[in-house]
């Protein structure tokens, strides 16, 4: 919310309305309205490995549910999800599968590091010989949620800026796309 | 039945062993070879142990240690069995036949620490990759990637 | 800069026409974590199971032998993430016996009272994943409504929803919350009320019944030999239970019962944990109105030093018994460690009782096995 207001102002509908009898015309630019459709329609990944997959099933479930801004089903497909958000250690052995799977998803996609693990290693830093020390060793990474485990309304705020990132246009994958063309 | 009762029968399988009883249970080392009829005897005879709840490997620094933590379903008593290794090659007989829990365990320690393993039905790595250099758990394991130092 | 793991190396033992082998996980809704299982079938019939673990080894016992006694039990926490009281419990109480520290009675009390909460918030948890994946939505919010009210109880007192470092050796890292008596009771009262709802949405439910009964039989010298505990072995009549045995804290001056069933199928096992259940409740009944006044934590040094010789002490965790296996030269640090977890020995039972049934029947069998993979991979 305070990224959106410092940079765009403050405005609930990508577009400007002008009233005309008999209906409205809205002007604004494909871009926006494509990406206020985009971010409010994110669809996860469940992709659990360890503590954070707990706190993240805490989030989907009624006390601090999620589907409420749009992350309606967790799909267990990489084909059919937006967002893949990596809940947990990622050690040595399961690195390739993560890239894999984040190869097997469509464009546009994006990635949340959930917890002390997926940012740096976390706990597991010093005298490990099987552990990643972050996951963004492996995929880009678009939110970091510091904590061990973060917290459910840590895990909610980090959706809600991964929405406005997207309809600002300042995802990763937005950034490169507007460089290549 | 008591410590000395169990030593005396103990004694009569593997005539080498010898006993410790600073700890909690008693310690009986035996020689890696005998290790295999003493082990059945304890299963299957008077003692009736059949419930194997730990097996793991110590490295002291000039030899290697495996210990195996027995117990009873039907006395609850516990002993605690060791035996030595040589660190440059270190083999043992499996004690998978007589019980089953020892199959994945045994093969935890072999990738872990080198020990192999006798007449053990399916013997490759469990939990490291497959193609993973080195003895982890040893204490002259050293990966400067990781900093490990110990 | 990491080498491509070839998942399916082993081709030579694809057996008669008709056989397929395909791979269930690492990345699976239904296998609670990364569990890679490797299925030969034939049709639908299972042939074998052969389970890959290590996508989740975090070389914990080899991190131990560099962290001090006081450090190395908040590392248990994050292995089985389920029961991290119960872990870090089995912990202190190894220190303790070591070097003999008095624990007073105030805070053997409380971490009694807390161990029995995570017991039920882990079953709670279990009950909901196990019904979702055999198709059921809806007892998946209803449990988290009762575990939330624990996490709830959890955060007040130790300041923390899972991984709760709230147990130091010679006690607690300090005193409760002054409410933690009336939510707690507030919390069994609800319990009580709501309980009846699993036995008429999950229990008496016929498709339920039908899908776990009779599937995937253990016999109990099979559990014995392959050394299972905790409610997997229980449910085949092998009685095990930790705090009937070997009883520690304060388990031999409160009255509960051991739940014991004698079929061994999935239905079982489900059975055994919703009484436990039960029975954790009661528990708490007898010690939550009775806490002794006084210290919570015994004198320590700041240094722990423990001494020359091995320690093993066992703790009934929510899956079964958790071993710590300490071998100490006299220093700060730990020669070797040894977790003895649950969830490993009970792994090794999958081929052995799904060999031979359907897809759908293995997953109610792994459902009821309750498997924490970063317990098995430690």
């Amino acid at each position: 919310m305070e990224l959106r207001e410092n940079i765009a102002g403050n405005e609930p509908f990508p577009g400007i309305v002008h009233e005309t009898p008999g209906g409205g015309i809205v002007v604004s630019t494909f871009d926006s309205v494509i990406n206020w459709a985009r971010s409010n329609s994110l669809w996860p990944l469940s992709f659990a490995t360890s503590c954070c997959g707990i706190e993240m099933m805490s989030t989907a479930s009624a006390k601090y549910d999620f589907s409420r801004f749009g992350f309606e089903v967790a799909r267990a497909s990489p084909r059919q999800a937006d967002v893949i958000i990596i809940a947990g250690t990622i050690v040595n052995k399961m690195a390739p599968v993560l890239k894999r799977l984040y190869d097997q998803m469509a464009d546009p996609k994006y990635v949340i590091a959930m917890g002390a693990c997926a940012i740096s290693g976390g706990p597991f830093f010093y005298n490990t010989y099987s552990v990643v020390k972050g996951a963004d060793h492996i995929i880009p990474v678009d939110v970091y949620i510091p904590g061990c485990p973060p917290r459910p309304e840590a895990l909610l705020h980090s959706l809600i800026s991964l929405q406005e990132k997207i309809k600002l246009g300042m995802t990763r994958e937005q950034i490169r796309g507007e460089f290549k063309g | 039945m008591t410590n000395e009762e169990i030593k005396e029968y103990i004694s009569s399988i593997a005539p080498a062993a010898s006993f410790d009883e600073t700890g909690e249970w008693l310690n009986v080392i035996i020689e890696s070879t005998q290790l295999k009829p003493t082990m059945a005897a304890l299963r299957t005879g008077k003692m009736q142990m059949n419930y194997l709840f730990c097996l793991t490997c110590v490295d002291f620094k000039t030899h290697l240690t495996m210990v195996y933590h027995l117990s009873a379903t039907t006395h609850r008593q516990s002993i605690v069995i060791k035996s030595n290794l040589n660190r440059e090659q270190a083999v043992i007989e499996t004690v998978c036949d007589i019980w089953r829990t020892a199959e994945f365990l045994e093969r935890e320690v072999f990738e872990m620490f080198g020990v192999d393993f006798t007449n053990h039905p399916d013997l490759r790595k469990l939990i490291l990759e497959d193609d993973f250099k080195g003895y982890p758990l040893r204490k002259d394991f050293e990966d400067p990637i990781n900093m490990i130092k110990l | 800069m990491y080498n491509q793991t070839e998942i399916l190396k082993d081709t030579s033992e694809l057996g008669a026409e008709g056989e397929l082998v395909i791979n269930m996980g690492p990345q699976h809704p239904a296998t609670h974590g990364v569990l890679h299982l490797v299925v030969t079938l034939n049709g639908e019939t299972i042939k074998k199971i052969e389970p890959h673990l290590g996508y989740i080894h975090r070389s914990i016992e080899k991190m131990c032998e560099s962290l001090t006694y006081r450090q190395f039990i908040y590392v248990t926490s994050r292995m089985d993430y389920l029961s991290s009281h119960i872990n870090n419990l089995g912990c202190a109480l190894l220190v303790e016996k070591g070097m003999a520290i008095e624990v007073p009675d105030r805070a053997k009390y409380v971490r009694v009272i807390l161990s029995e909460l995570t017991r039920i918030a882990s079953h709670e948890l279990w009950l909901g994943a196990m019904a979702m994946d055999l198709g059921a939505f809806t007892p998946f919010f209803y449990a988290f409504r009762e575990r939330e009210m624990i996490t709830d109880i959890m955060e007040d007192t130790c300041g923390a929803r899972l991984t709760m470092n709230y147990i130091v050796p010679g006690g607690l890292m300090y005193d409760i919350h002054p409410d933690f008596q009336k939510k707690v009771k507030a919390f069994i009262t609800q319990f009580k009320s709501k309980v009846n709802e699993y036995e008429d949405l999950v229990t008496n439910n016929v498709i339920f019944q039908s899908r776990t009964k009779g599937v995937g039989i253990l016999s109990a010298e099979d559990a014995i030999s392959y050394g299972c505990t905790g409610p997997v072995a229980r449910a085949s009549g092998v009685s095990c239970d930790i705090r009937k045995i070997y009883p520690y804290e304060v388990y031999d001056k409160v009255e509960f019962d051991e739940v014991l069933e004698t079929a061994g199928d999935s239905f079982a096992r489900y059975m055994v944990r919703v009484k436990e259940m039960n029975q954790s409740i009661r528990i708490i009944e007898q010690l939550i109105d009775n806490i002794p006044e006084g210290d919570f934590v015994g004198k320590t040094k700041n240094v722990l030093k423990l001494p020359k010789g091995e320690f093993y002490t066992r703790v009934e965790t929510a899956r079964g018994e958790l071993g710590v296996f300490v071998v100490s030269e006299g220093g700060t640090t730990p020669h070797r460690i040894k977790f003895r977890s649950p969830g490993f020995s009970n792994l090794s039972v999958l081929n052995h009782i799904a060999a031979g049934s359907k897809i759908g029947d293995l997953m109610a069998s792994m459902g009821t096995l309750d498997l924490v993979i970063p317990d098995i991979d430690r």
